[in-house]
């Protein structure tokens, strides 16, 4: 399907949705609120909205320890979402996960993943569940620039390729791998280059510029759909916060970070993209923003009234104990 | 004696055996760049380029190259920014490392250090969080250090560095700006030499790690119920000193162990066992253990209190093995 006005309207208020939660998670660990730490995804929400926007609601995706955004994009639903971060009862994963473990199995978003690279194995195992049941679903793996690095990114796409399995392998590189430059640990600049190792397309598209990554991932999830195997997509991009909560960020210029704040704002230039076809006007634009902080002032309330944990919830979801076997 | 954090303790363990053997380098993730997420390695650049490497995130890569540096004469220091990271390197570690001297006929010397960062702290939830260290005690050739102490954390890291067989060392989050004594001078830890922590008659509290500071806890708070307990610290877990733990029981006749990682089939667990075959007729009553239930680390902070054993978890088993 090809971007109109309405799906454009939809993917950038899934842009808001993205960037407003986190920027108010932010401020709620500044309020003590929300405890532990949190890979903000401010920055690279083009990829996670323009990818998923091809997905229907039973393809699944795997995602990273920075996987607000994918989940969001893909329609976990943000008040779960921020109880989770908050430690309640009701969150996602029932204060089990926190921030690096979100998943929403009901809408096959199975999770981040605090390890890198460690989605992409199982993100290609779904892939092979689907080949098995002769289903069409499509897997997507997202993981950053240093997942390259590990095994399991090559042990993956060999998997992907040999079977040709419905998966599209997403990298989203920006540029740095916790405090380290990609330059000074990579031996090959475009991650989407490693691709021919594994003899499948690998496309590098500008991450910030959504229509770009939606062109991109449309033809990787409809060849995985038809059968013809795996894509790698690299999106060049940036994150505009610290890897995680109390980064220095010695590593980069501050002049680094205004210039992409400034110029290659994913929001900024899906905006501005849109308002040139006419298919955004300024009233809609602050309505839609308006739109979102509600809710996500009301995803901030449901966790406030949300109840905390209970002691013995420790003890549950270790393993089934309901499940017996039939001598 | 001055007083530093334990984190800076084992930077000045590292600054002072690469000065005295060039033979030792660092390798790791992040290990340049503020010296690594604790700052132990910090400053090591600027004194010795080429004797640090921050790497690509490839544990297996890491563990696997610092292996083969060992077996052609180097002493590498690795370090794994999370312990729970280990898991993906555990070929290197298992079958690579820990075997090499054994399968040789003894041709072989593996002389790694890796560092392992462990333990719940900040709430990073159920992978970045886990201990671990019964699963390295369990493979013969492998050295286990647990220091819990800043003083221990160096003596134990020189020892660690100049062992000609690799060793998994273990350093618990939670810790690193702990402080305490620590000479200027050099010296080393043996391995294998189990530490009094505190003296007292009524009870022995075997104490791992991060439990250490924790038991010392228990032990002020149990002085108002009228016990006297003694705490002692085994420092390495694998070697593993059951003499002085033995000693310390048949004179108290009673034993506590804690460690801060699940109990079941943990450290503790090969401790209490060793005490039952040695001291079982020393014994007043049956030996209690401290530890987490069997669970992955949960995220919510009320959820982590209750999993992660505290010093009223031990003066509650001290009581127990008191009744
Ligand atoms: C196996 C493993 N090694 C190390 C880490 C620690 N770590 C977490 S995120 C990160 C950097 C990841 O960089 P990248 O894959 O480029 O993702 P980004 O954070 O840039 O989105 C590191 C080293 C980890 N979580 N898992
Ligand atoms: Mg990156």
């Amino acid at each position: 399907m090809t971007l109109n006005a309405e799906l454009s309207r939809r993917i950038y208020t899934d842009m808001w949705r993205i960037r407003l939660f986190e920027e108010e998670a932010l401020r709620q660990t500044s309020l003590g609120s929300v405890k532990g730490t949190l890979h903000t995804y401010c920055g690279e929400e083009a990829i996670a909205v323009a990818v998923c926007a091809h997905l229907r609601d039973d393809d699944y995706v795997l995602g990273t320890h920075r996987s607000h955004g994918h989940c969001l994009a893909k329609g976990a639903p943000m008040d779960r979402m921020m109880a989770e971060l908050f430690g309640r009862a009701t969150g996602s994963c029932r204060a089990k996960g926190g921030s690096m473990h979100i998943a929403d199995f009901s809408r096959n978003i199975l999770g981040a993943n605090g390890i890198v690279a460690g989605g992409i194995g199982p993100g290609t195992g779904t892939a092979l569940a689907s080949r098995i049941r002769k289903s069409d679903q499509v897997s997507v793996v997202f993981f950053g620039d240093g997942a390259a690095a590990r095994g399991p990114f090559h042990e993956g796409l060999l998997f992907g390729s040999l079977w040709k399995l419905p998966v599209v392998y997403v990298c989203e590189n920006n540029g740095y791998q916790q405090w380290v430059p990609r330059k000074n640990v990579a031996v090959v600049d475009s991650v989407a280059d490693m691709a021919a190792s594994y003899a499948i397309p690998g496309v590098s598209v500008d991450g910030q510029d959504l229509e770009a990554v939606y062109d991109a991932a449309g033809v990787a999830v409809e060849r995985a759909r038809r059968g013809e195997g795996p894509t790698l997509i690299e999106a060049r991009t940036y994150r505009f916060y610290g890897h995680s909560l109390g980064d220095m960020e010695e590593y980069r210029s501050r002049e680094e970070v205004d210039d992409w704040r400034e110029n290659r704002d994913p929001i900024k230039l899906f905006s501005a993209w849109m308002k040139e076809r006419q298919w955004l006007g300024d009233d809609e634009d602050e309505a839609i923003q308006a739109e979102v902080k509600v809710e996500v002032a009301r995803s901030v309330a449901y966790a406030e009234e949300s109840p905390l944990p209970e002691p013995e919830d420790v003890l549950t979801d270790v393993l089934d104990t309901e499940w017996r076997v039939s001598a | 004696m001055r007083t530093i954090a334990l984190r800076d303790a084992l930077r000045e363990a590292l600054h002072e055996e690469m000065a005295r053997d060039e033979s030792v380098f660092v390798i790791g993730e992040d290990v340049i760049a503020h010296g690594g997420p604790y700052t132990v390695t910090q400053g090591i650049v600027d004194k010795w380029p080429d004797r640090i490497f921050e790497t690509p995130i490839a544990e297996a890569g890491i563990v696997g190259l610092g292996v083969g540096a060992a077996l052609a004469g180097m002493r590498p220091v690795v370090e794994i920014m999370y312990v729970d990271f280990i898991t993906c390197a555990m070929d290197e570690v298992v079958n690579q490392a820990a075997k090499m001297r054994y399968m040789t006929g003894g041709q072989a010397s593996v002389p790694i250090v890796i560092r392992l960062p462990c333990g719940p702290a900040r709430l990073v939830a159920a992978q970045h969080s886990q201990i671990m260290e019964s699963w390295f005690m369990h493979v013969p050739g492998l050295q286990v250090a647990a220091p819990s102490t800043p003083y221990d954390a160096k003596g134990l890291m020189k020892t660690a560095i100049r062992s000609p067989d690799p060793v998994a060392f273990f350093e618990y989050k939670a810790l690193y700006v702990s402080e305490g004594g620590v000479p200027e001078e050099d010296y080393v830890i043996p391995f294998g030499k189990a530490d009094i922590k505190r003296e007292g008659e009524d009870a022995t509290v075997v104490a791992i790690g991060g439990m250490v500071p924790r038991a010392l806890e228990a032990g002020i708070a149990l002085e108002d119920e009228g016990y006297d307990i003694e705490v002692v610290d085994p420092r390495t877990l694998a070697p593993l000193d059951m003499e002085t733990i033995c000693e310390s029981v048949r004179r108290t006749g009673r034993a506590v162990v804690c460690e801060m990682d699940s109990s079941f089939a943990g450290t503790g667990a090969e401790i209490a066992a060793a005490l039952a075959e040695q001291c079982f007729h020393d014994l007043r009553a049956p030996i209690v253990r401290v530890g987490s239930p069997h669970v992955p680390m949960p995220f919510a902070e009320e959820l982590v209190n209750v999993t992660v054993p505290d010093a009223g978890d031990v003066s509650a088993a001290v009581r127990k093995v008191m009744a």
